[in-house]
């Protein structure tokens, strides 16, 4: 029910971020394709943890300032390789374990590699992640402990980061 | 206290033009730094890395440029289901290519690269 609730909320904000009229026609037009998309994904069952995060929120919001800082910096690392005159980088391959528990977890640790310029999560198998870096001695397992542990966090809960 | 909120407001929009404009610029260079390491890097996946950049600070410096340059709070609340909807989908479709390029068998180029010997490699 939880989890209907906030798709049904999602989507009336979305709708009306996207809209902006508030004639009682459109906005009642607007209620019922919010009912009709909510009914729809009701009838296809995919209203559950991964289909309506929005349970985890708030561990996420928390999560992204840190994620953030964490593509500044590497970005800074990334521009500076890019504009060298002369090319300077040791790219490797490293296998990454981690401590993730559900498939969303995995989902937003292997994202957060990914989008943090200079990591490319290139293939996951179970608990471990294939990662390709740009530089050897920046992508060593040890770089991503933090980032795992916060991400573990940010969606499985306090009890799984245990 | 009404006053300075007034001051603050004013100066707020004086400022924020020519604010947004610097973060568009700033962000059309990133991406173009990011098109030069696409072109400079070796094989596939540190050509990903590079193109990275442009995914995520060029388009997102570009986007809060142009929040700061909108008219009001509908067209901010639709950049901003762009921003989000970038973030989620870009490092989807970078993994996608790696993990293409893992699978058809691609070798990626492993330890140190230099310029003298990056000319020539092909991956």
């Amino acid at each position: 029910m939880a989890y209907f609730l906030g798709l049904v909320l999602a989507l009336a904000a979305f709708w009306l971020g996207m809209s902006g009229h508030n004639t009682p026609l459109i906005l009642s037009l607007g209620g019922i394709s919010v009912l009709a998309t909510s009914i729809l994904a009701y009838r296809l069952d995919i209203i559950d943890r991964e289909g309506s995060p929005y349970v985890r929120l708030v561990g996420f919001l928390l999560y992204f300032p840190w994620l953030a800082k964490e593509i500044v910096k590497a970005n800074l690392t990334v521009i500076r390789a890019c504009v060298k005159a002369d090319l300077d980088i040791a790219p490797a391959l490293v296998k990454v374990k981690t401590i993730c528990k559900s498939d969303l977890a995995k989902v937003t640790f292997a994202n957060s590699i990914t989008l943090t310029p200079g990591t490319v999560t290139v293939e996951i198998e179970g608990d471990k992640l294939l990662v390709h870096g740009l530089y050897e001695q920046d992508s060593q397992p040890e770089a991503f402990v933090e980032m795992d542990l916060r991400s573990a966090r940010a969606i499985d809960g306090k009890g799984a980061a245990a | 206290m009404a006053e300075l909120l007034a001051n603050i407001h004013g100066l707020w929009e004086v400022v924020r033009f020519p604010l947004g404009a610097f973060m568009c610029l700033a962000g059309s260079l990133l991406c173009l730094v990011g098109t030069v390491g696409v072109l400079r890097f070796p094989d596939i996946y540190t050509r990903l890395h590079a193109a990275s950049i442009t995914d995520t600070s060029g388009a997102a410096l570009v986007l809060i440029g142009m929040m700061l340059l909108s008219p009001g709070w509908l067209v901010i609340s639709k950049l901003f289901a762009i921003c989000v909807f970038l973030f989620l989908t870009s490092p989807t479709a970078s993994h996608a290519l790696a993990n293409a390029a893992h699978t058809a068998g691609i070798q990626p180029v492993i330890g140190r690269v230099g310029s003298s010997d990056a000319e020539g490699e092909d991956a």
